[in-house]
């Protein structure tokens, strides 16, 4: 070995260890840089900070189950696809190791590509659009269910309802809010409804604008339609005006059957009061049997003593525990390294419905299921499925001007 | 009538529907006129476009809010302390920051406006935070029910107390000394200096009263709609359809744009699908302009 190569395989060795160092440091205890990406302002700002309360309790119960510290990095898509484009990239190069997010299936599906690009893991807390996790990507994990299982799910536990209270509706009437979730839903209900042989014709669709500002006209149209049950995807704003309407224009149907969010939300608890109780929600829940569950309960209610528990929070935190468990298991904040620690997950003792989180080929967790949820006293009951039920459902609506 | 269906699109639709929804959409209709008096007073006189014409509503709606929570003053009650306050905020906007671009070209006057607009949203961001916030008065979910007309008792309150403010407004303009002087400076800016009039003092009086219908129209709108943040870009929008339909500058006008929109919005619910119903207000917009471009009780500029 002559001087000059003694000098080039010196420097060279010297740049590997030093290369090498982080994940050595990590490794020996440093925690995982995690950008958590999610709607902190613009119209998705509610529940995107509602996400972030599950961010808030989940430090100490990681540590108290053995995990590894996680350094949080906030990200704000801002409500929007390309905000949520360029903040992802901007996280990992802040040093971002692995990414979560995003609520909304368009900022996640953008979040998606830079993650894969740049060959980062992401974790999806929650978004529904089948799509993402479809396209063969290697680094995006998913726990949430696709809008399919969702719609799925949904008629299944109707039916379990039904039976239950020993009553179906013979019509509804479907109304859905006229953005990508909406139409997605409402797209989709025409293939998956089929499949179960719903006791109930829908009589009459009626999609309204995201953005609307009054709903007076909606129910109006949808109480003329005679139906005796409302079937609905809608946001939260949505929910409390269709509320609000049903309740002036003195109609209470049988049931509202939501398959989305709103109407199991604190907002709409509080805002309505004595009027939320009785809509049934069939969507992504937490079962209330788990320990883990208990834990998550009893953590918001110290952090927040007027919030209660919901599929925001529980799928935040999930997110974040996947995210530690496979980073304790790899041992190293190597992105592949922790992308295999990902794939291999099997969380049973975890808190959402199903038997826990473990991912397919896909990065798909296809085991988690969904949960019926009725307002009761201003709580959210599980109703559905039975293993997790804590209750069984009030059948028909109680009469809105017979509330006292 | 009761019971008679009328065949539509498919569906049966009652003639009740029709008369209950038309009901309803006149009285929002005279609310949304409300709001868009503040813009049309405003540009009719200073010739100035308030881009943060919503996000001054929505002001109006928090400061609303924080009377009903803090004193648990009901909204319709606390109007005119609202309006005041609103009038305050307008007349020292204009005074110290509006007037300052007054001579620049219209683009600048425009960004003017737009960064007022999103500063009110950050400082409502900031103060209030993102979540939709409503007042819960006692008679929130009452109706009146009148035949087979069920007409929501808000509403009702809400479009009288819209009537009742754009009468004071119309009258002020009409039959008063600072009124007739306003409109003089509207009609001719030079003629008005010429005969002494304080145009400064003026001009900032007619933000004030613009931002003042603004604060009126979010006390009401606060019955109707669960207020954030990011509320104010959709009314600004709304109040300019109105304007443009009604007439920039006319008062009447945007009353009556308010009232076309208002029935036009609901009815195109009932007979086509509710979400078209924003799809059937720029209709007429580009209808309006087409016709009658300077809107139906507005004036030729020359």
């Amino acid at each position: 070995m002559d001087r000059r190569h003694l000098l080039t395989t010196g420097a060279a060795l010297g740049a590997a260890s030093t290369l090498a160092l982080p994940t050595r440091l990590l490794a020996a205890g440093a925690p995982l840089k995690v950008g958590v990406l999610l709607p902190r302002s613009g119209v998705q700002a509610g529940i995107g900070q509602d996400c972030q309360r599950g961010v808030d309790i989940a430090a100490p119960i990681l540590k108290s189950l053995g995990l590894p510290d996680l350094e949080i990095m906030n990200g704000d898509t801002e409500s929007k696809v390309e905000i949520a484009r360029s903040t992802a990239e901007k996280l990992i190069g802040a040093g971002a190791q692995l990414l979560i997010g995003a609520f909304d299936s368009g900022q996640t599906t953008a979040i998606a590509q830079v993650a894969e690009q740049k060959g980062v893991p992401l974790v999806i807390n929650i978004a529904a659009a089948p799509q993402i996790t479809e396209q063969g990507y290697k680094f995006v994990f998913r726990n949430f269910p696709t809008a399919g299982t969702i719609l799925s799910n949904a008629f299944e536990q109707q039916k379990a309802v039904f039976a239950q209270v020993g009553h179906a509706p013979k019509s509804v009437v479907f109304m859905h809010v006229n953005d990508t979730f909406g139409t997605a839903m409402a797209g989709g209900i025409g293939k998956v409804m089929p499949k179960f042989d719903m006791p109930y014709k829908i009589v009459e669709t009626i999609a309204y604008d995201p953005a609307a500002r009054d709903l007076s006209v909606e129910i109006a149209k949808a109480k003329a339609t005679g139906a005796e049950a409302l079937l609905c995807v809608s946001r939260l704003n949505d929910a409390i005006l269709l509320t609000r309407e049903m309740i002036k224009q003195r109609w209470t149907p049988q049931a509202v059957l939501s398959m989305g969010p709103g109407w199991y939300e604190d907002q709409y608890l509080k805002t309505l009061g004595k009027y939320s109780d009785g809509p049934l929600t069939f969507s992504p829940w937490y079962d209330p049997k788990k320990k883990l569950s208990q834990t998550l309960v009893a953590a918001l209610a110290k952090k927040h003593p007027n919030v209660n528990l919901n599929t925001n929070h529980v799928f935040t935190f999930e997110a974040l525990l996947i995210a530690a468990d496979a980073y304790k298991r790899a041992g190293s904040a190597d992105p592949k390294a922790l992308a295999e620690a990902i794939r291999k997950t099997n969380i049973t003792d975890n808190s959402s419905m199903g038997p826990g989180i473990m991912f397919n080929a896909k990065g798909q967790n296809d085991k988690v299921v969904d949960g019926t949820v009725q307002n009761v006293g201003g709580k959210q009951v599980v109703v559905q499925p039975e293993a997790s039920a804590t209750a069984k459902a009030i059948w028909p609506l109680p009469a809105y001007d017979k509330r006292g | 009538m009761q019971g008679r269906s009328l065949a539509f699109s498919g569906s049966h639709v009652s003639a009740q529907l029709y008369l209950n929804v038309a009901v309803s959409g006149l009285l929002t209709g005279l609310i949304y006129g409300l709001s868009a008096l503040g813009l049309s007073v405003i540009f009719g006189v200073i010739r100035i476009v308030n881009f943060a014409h919503g996000e001054m509503m929505v002001l109006g709606m928090f400061a609303t809010l924080v009377l009903f929570r803090a004193l648990g003053i009901d909204p319709l009650l606390s109007l005119p302390l609202v309006a005041a306050a609103l009038f305050a905020f307008g007349y020292v906007l204009q005074d110290l920051v509006v007037r300052r671009v007054a001579h620049l070209a219209d683009h600048m006057q425009f960004l003017l406006m737009a960064a007022v607009a999103v500063m009110l949203i950050s400082v409502c961001l900031m103060m209030f935070g993102p979540d939709a916030q409503g007042a819960q008065v006692s008679y929130g979910f009452d109706s009146f029910a009148i035949g087979p007309l069920l007409v929501d008792k808000v509403r009702v309150y809400a479009g009288v107390a819209a009537l009742i403010v754009s009468g004071l407004l119309f009258a002020f303009f009409h039959y008063t000394l600072t009124g007739k002087a306003i409109r003089a400076c509207g009609d001719n800016y030079t003629g008005a200096r010429v005969v002494g009039l304080n145009v400064r003092r003026l001009y900032a009086l007619t933000f004030g009263i613009g931002t003042a219908c603004l604060g009126a129209a979010g006390a009401i709108m606060l019955l109707l709609v669960d207020v954030h943040p990011y509320l104010g870009p959709s009314y600004t929008l709304l109040a300019f359809i109105i304007v443009i339909i009604g007439g920039m500058g006319s008062l009447p006008g945007a009353l009556l744009g308010g009232m076309l929109i208002g029935i036009s919005e609901a009815l195109a619910g009932v007979i086509l699908q509710p979400s078209l119903k924003s799809a059937f207000s720029f209709g007429l917009l580009i209808l309006v302009l087409l016709v009658r471009p300077q809107g139906l009780l507005g004036k030729v500029a020359r």
